[in-house]
């Protein structure tokens, strides 16, 4: 057994998933390159909001992935950090609008 | 950034024998990943055979002002191999035969060598209909005795093909040393001002991509919008077309990939998108490439491999094109950067 949870190699066997359960895997691969093709988004803006999202879920296989198809696109760093301002902002922000039911609660409590 | 050429340095790579065991060994000696040869034979494209000869290439030498960190020529001010008059007659000589439509003079930087207008003359009065100069565009900038290079180009009809690495400068600095993305601005202007890349103007300007680091080139179309919207909003210049190239690992390139230990994943990635579709058109089936010594190879990589072509006829004082065509291409592990994803070629992307 690997001493890890994550091991950089097995972003490669990704595809591999299929094989227990192969309807669904492929489905699964068919739909995620539709989602990544051009449409009325460019594949670029595509290739940044799956960097924002991927620090947001804070996969490491898909930080990797798409730092590295960031780059081969020409997305340079300050757009990549610009995305995951983004992606931090939304966080913060989801955090501090809970704020508002602990000030409902608080009030509500107390005389 | 103080850079000096591996020959400069005496790193163990400038020795090329180095470099092919590199290529040969280690995960591909130990069976992890499969050799080029064995990759081609699985599509039935092994040997590789040359196709109709369209493209001789000439490197002019290995000098150039610059010291890329990718550079796969180890080029730079210390390189004193130039062509001599001699050879570039001999070139003539087999030009005046050939059935390759496109002459493409590269380097170093191949307009530092003195005999560079000479041989363009000599050559433009032969008639090759497609000329191709690949410059480094600083060079127009470095001396005043390079700053007509752009009339000169339009008076014979030069395609100028020219590398920026990228249309910002810290990338582009970072590659190819500082001060050289606000030169080559200045080139590119110069280049435009004569009608270069302009409209209607029929003189061919297109530029050279290739990445900043241990990663694939990625979408040529969606690369020249960036660049042509980039390049025109920030300093209104014009450019033909972009050519997305991968870096081959040889050479300055393969000393940082060692370095940086990003060989055996970038090693991988060219496997992994290895392409039997790009192997159809790779440079080296119309490509022939002399070098400014006259040796014969089947392409500018193999070159700088010392891996002469697989013929009788291997120096250009020899040359017979019909009895050169009947051969097998030379191949390394290298050859995969040619065939990863979209293919790369001088021309850029082949599929």
């Amino acid at each position: 057994m690997q001493k890890t949870y994550y091991d950089p190699a097995d972003l490669k066997k990704f595809g591999k998933i299929t094989e227990w359960s192969e309807e669904r895997g492929k489905k699964f691969f068919e739909y995620y390159g539709k989602v990544f093709e051009e449409g009325s988004l460019t594949e670029r803006e595509k290739s940044l909001i799956a960097l924002a999202v991927a620090h947001t879920i804070q996969c490491p296989y898909c930080i990797d992935a798409y730092t590295t198809d960031g780059l081969q696109r020409g997305i340079n760093k300050e757009e990549m950090m610009e995305a995951l301002h983004v992606a931090a902002a939304i966080r913060g922000g989801a955090t501090l609008v809970h704020g508002v039911q602990m000030m409902n609660k608080y009030e509500k409590l107390s005389m | 950034m103080p850079y000096k050429s591996l020959h400069a340095r005496h790193n163990q790579l400038a020795n090329t024998q180095k470099q092919l065991e590199i290529l040969s060994n280690g995960i591909f000696g130990d069976g992890e990943l499969p050799y080029f040869s064995e990759k081609i034979k699985e599509s039935e494209q092994y040997p590789l055979r040359p196709k109709t000869l369209e493209i001789f290439q000439v490197n002019l030498g290995y000098m150039c002002n610059q010291v890329c960190t990718h550079c796969h020529v180890d080029a730079g001010p210390d390189r004193k191999e130039i062509m001599t008059r001699e050879t570039m007659q001999l070139c003539l000589d087999a030009i005046k035969n050939t059935r390759a439509h496109t002459l493409d003079l590269t380097g170093g930087a191949p307009e530092m060598n003195p005999d560079f207008r000479w041989f363009v003359d000599e050559a433009s009065k032969i008639g090759i209909k497609d000329f191709i100069v690949r410059s480094n565009l600083t060079i127009i900038e470095a001396n005043k005795k390079y700053h007509d290079l752009p009339e000169f180009f339009k008076q014979h009809g030069v395609h100028v093909v020219s590398s920026l690495p990228f249309y910002k400068k810290d990338k582009t600095d970072r590659q190819r040393g500082d001060g050289v993305f606000n030169k080559s601005i200045d080139a590119l202007k110069r280049l435009n001002s004569v009608g270069y890349g302009r409209e209607d103007s029929g003189l061919k300007l297109d530029l050279v991509y290739n990445p900043s680091g241990a990663f694939l080139p990625g979408n040529q179309q969606s690369m020249e919008r960036e660049f042509k919207k980039a390049l025109k909003s920030d300093f209104d210049i014009d450019f033909n077309n972009l050519f997305t190239i991968t870096n081959l690992p040889i050479s300055r390139f393969l000393e940082y990939l060692i370095a940086s230990e990003n060989y055996v994943d970038y090693m991988t990635a060219l496997v992994d998108a290895y392409n039997p579709a790009a192997v159809s058109n790779v440079m080296c089936r119309n490509t022939l490439s002399v070098s400014w010594d006259g040796w014969l190879y089947d392409c500018d990589f193999n070159q700088m491999l010392g891996l002469k072509v697989n013929s009788n006829i291997k120096h250009i004082s020899a040359y017979n094109e019909t009895l050169i065509q009947d051969r097998n291409i030379v191949i390394s592990q290298h050859c995969y950067g040619c065939t990863a994803g979209a293919g790369s070629s001088c021309q850029g992307a082949v599929v």
